[in-house]
């Protein structure tokens, strides 16, 4: 059986591409099952989707703990312990990164021996959620080096999983997604089935007795006082925006008072951002008269950073753009 | 037609357009929106008859659904969890009324804490009502089961309200391979509904009362709704052998999965049955004789049919995917119930809750409750209820404790309670 996952934020087609890819294989004459995982349903948040097959009926089901392939569409997700990337990866597995950094950087980083392979990032964009067509590419990439889709049976499951969004939409996937089966041309058939867990040698469960604690402790309420400043729903944003000061009105209350997470303080007539806050969605950049308020790419913001701190050798003041 | 790649939830209003349903009363909730969305879509592009009603609430929505399905049209609904629970005054109620139609349920866990994910403690809060219950493991099954329900619901020997229950996530958003019937084969099974003279129409306006009665005639309406039920398993064994024969697809009340000269078996509902089908498998390479058996039909409940399946083994395996608080699994309470004082009941019944909240039960899960089993089998002592929770778990949860508690002392200093980080402490150290 082929087991695949894919990851990637909210946004970036992730779920269509286990469809394509489900699709695909289910064309090429297998039994498949594909599915996305979310929590949060918002743009941005981290996702990944799975896709399964194999020439017998699938009776696995739920999250795939032993993947012969992960796909990471965004490689900001790396450094999110909580979007379980890494999750289950073995000597058999193969990563593919979408990344502009090259692949042993990645394996250094990762610490990771398996096979992991890059495909080239395209120009970044402004938004990082609607990086375009990115869940298409991965799936293209990954057909082929499953090595048990042909070329014409990819562009017929973007086809029909992306009929719905019209014409232009397709046409533009399908082209993203063949170049990029054609860009892994040299790997192609690289990812091996893997094998059900056997049930001779198991490696049996560490299972425990539920300690019975006090209902202070074991009732699921936080009990704390100003608590919600902890949440830094700054790692939400995708969008970074950055007020000019030199086109600053100093009008003092258009931004801070429309602003829906009350991110932005005026301190002597001068708007400040909370960054460790502000959700990145742009309402500010919107209703600010003087149009003093631009959007800047999360992803390029936080690149500047990195250099910044690294030439200054200091730490970074701001921790929410970590 | 050859299958094509459908979600359990597409499923579910691949049935209720197969069905030909004519009203389709509907209120929102994760993870079933995608059904009356999908309905929607079709019922605006006219690919389908009938007409959907976006009402102000599930308890709203259950009566407008009894009520229509009074009138002699055939009905189709759809809720989750919170929703069920918030409907559950008027399940009980168009039960009473002898109301036909179909509620398929996407479960998902209860709250408090509140989760997205699966476990049967919605549907299974719905078990005492008068709705006959079938349980889903795979997309497939979702859409025949919505068939089949129609077929048990408007059969005149019973009249019953059918709940049809998927799982939330693990089939409501995964896709499966899925034949859809054509719609004159489908025709062919299940026929317009026929509400034997009760017919509703605006030129002839008639009214419908429930009386209020007395502890005599109340028990009488009550006991008859329950030989109905009952009257269901028969029924159902007869219009799954029909399904069968038109659409070449078992759909037994009771899914036995090579239990023939199993020696443990296990015993569960819903789509975590396939991963147990598939440990199962590899349990067989191994050399281990075991099986699995799942009821389809959990209202009413084959007690005969499920206990002659269970004759002669030596362990049933009962994993629950529910906890009936205080008191422990749903599932294993039902089962020594049907088994007790049975000549050749298996000796050893092992109880397992797993899967709350969509809790994961892995390959090495399944096989250590077999060993478990064995154990219990050859000592002749069997082991207390066991919750499928790791240390890894647990570890998280220690963790996520220290920061509350962590996050309590910086945010309100003096306000610390002992007994918080004591009761955290002291276990996470043991
Ligand atoms: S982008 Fe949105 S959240 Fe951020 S400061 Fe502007 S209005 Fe506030
Ligand atoms: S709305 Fe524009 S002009 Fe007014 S304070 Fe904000 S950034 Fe300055």
């Amino acid at each position: 059986m082929y087991r695949i996952r894919i990851h990637g934020r909210g946004g970036q087609g992730i779920k269509m591409a286990s469809r394509v890819l489900g699709s695909a294989l289910f064309h090429a004459g297998f039994n498949v099952q594909d599915a996305p995982k979310y929590g949060a349903e918002r743009r941005g948040a981290p996702i990944f989707s799975y896709v399964r097959a194999a020439r017998a009926p699938i009776n696995e089901r739920g999250t795939i703990y032993n993947p012969d392939l992960v796909v990471v569409a965004d490689d900001t997700l790396l450094a999110v312990p909580a979007a379980g990337t890494l999750l289950g990866l073995d000597a058999h597995t193969v990563v593919l990164v979408n990344s502009h950094q090259s692949a042993d950087t990645w394996r250094q980083r990762l610490n990771i021996d398996g096979s992991l392979l890059i495909l080239p990032a395209g120009t970044e964009t402004e938004d990082r959620a609607a990086l375009p067509h990115i869940g298409a590419t991965c799936a293209g990439a990954a057909a082929c080096l499953l090595g048990v889709i042909d070329r014409d049976v990819l562009a017929k499951a973007i086809d029909e999983e992306l009929a719905e969004l019209g014409p232009d939409t397709v046409t533009k996937n399908r082209t993203n997604a063949l170049a990029a089966f054609d860009a892994m041309a040299d790997q192609r058939g690289c990812v091996e089935e893997g094998a059900a867990i056997a049930a001779t040698d198991y490696v049996p469960p560490e299972w425990v007795e539920m300690p019975l604690d006090a209902a202070r402790v074991s009732a699921p309420i936080i009990r704390a006082s100003g608590n919600s400043v902890e949440v830094r729903t700054g790692l939400w944003r995708t969008i970074r925006p950055v007020i000019d000061y030199d086109h600053c009105k100093h009008c003092w209350w258009v931004c801070s008072t429309l602003c829906p997470d009350s991110a932005i303080t005026v301190t002597d007539n001068t708007p400040i951002i909370d960054y460790d806050h502000c959700k990145g969605c742009m309402v500010c950049a919107g209703v600010c008269p003087p149009h003093a308020i631009a959007g800047e790419p999360e992803y390029l913001a936080q690149q500047r950073e990195t250099s910044l701190t690294e030439r200054e050798g200091t730490d970074a003041t701001d921790t929410a753009d970590r | 037609m050859p299958p094509t790649l459908l979600t359990g939830n597409a499923a579910a209003a691949w049935g209720a357009r197969l069905a030909e349903v004519d009203y389709v009363p509907a209120f929102p909730i994760t993870p079933q929106t995608e059904i009356i969305e999908t309905l929607g879509g079709w019922l605006d592009g006219g690919l389908m008859p009938g007409r959907m009603v976006t009402l102000e609430s599930e308890h709203s929505m259950l009566t407008a659904a009894g009520a229509a399905a009074a009138t002699g049209v055939r009905v189709f609904s759809a809720t989750s969890s919170q929703g069920l629970l918030y409907a559950m005054e008027m399940l009980y109620t168009v039960a009473g009324w002898r109301a036909p139609f179909v509620l398929v349920n996407v479960s998902r866990g209860l709250s408090a804490p509140i989760t997205l994910e699966a476990d049967h403690n919605d549907i299974l809060a719905a078990r005492d009502s008068g709705f006959l219950q079938l349980h889903c493991a795979d997309c497939q099954e979702v859409l025949d089961s919505v068939l089949l329900a129609y077929r048990l619901a408007e059969d005149p020997q019973i009249r019953l309200p059918v709940l049809v229950n998927l799982d939330g996530f693990y089939l409501s958003f995964t896709r499966e391979p899925v034949s859809l019937p054509e719609v004159e084969e489908v025709r062919k099974f299940l026929p317009p509904f026929d509400p034997m003279g009760i017919r509703f129409t605006a030129s002839a306006p008639e009214s419908q009362a429930v009386a209020v009665l007395g502890g005599g005639p109340y028990s009488y309406f009550r006991y008859e709704t329950h030989l109905a039920a009952l009257n269901g398993v028969a029924v159902y064994e007869q219009v799954a052998a029909e399904f069968t024969t038109l659409f070449g697809r078992n759909r037994e009340a009771v899914e036995s999965y090579r239990t023939d000269d199993a020696e443990v078996v296990f015993y569960m509902i819903g789509s975590f049955a396939t991963k147990a089908r598939e440990a199962v498998d590899r349990l067989r390479e191994a050399g281990e004789k075991v099986g699995l058996l799942r009821p389809r039909l959990l209202r009413p409940f084959p007690a005969s049919l499920i206990a002659t399946a269970l004759t002669g083994k030596q362990g049933v395996i009962v994993i629950d995917q529910n906890l009936s608080v205080g008191h422990g699994g749903i599932l294993h309470t039902e089962l020594l119930a049907c088994l007790y004082g049975r000549p050749g009941a298996p000796p050893v019944v092992t109880s397992f809750i797993g899967g709350l909240g969509g809790r994961d039960i892995s390959p090495q899960e399944f096989y250590h409750m077999v060993t478990v089993t064995r154990q219990a089998i050859s000592s002749g002592t069997v082991p207390p209820p066991r919750l499928l929770y790791t240390a890894a778990e647990l570890r998280e949860v220690r963790k996520l404790q220290a920061i509350a508690t962590v996050e309590r002392e910086e945010t309100a200093p003096g306000r610390k309670a002992a007994d918080d980080t004591g009761a955290v402490q002291e276990t996470a150290d043991e």
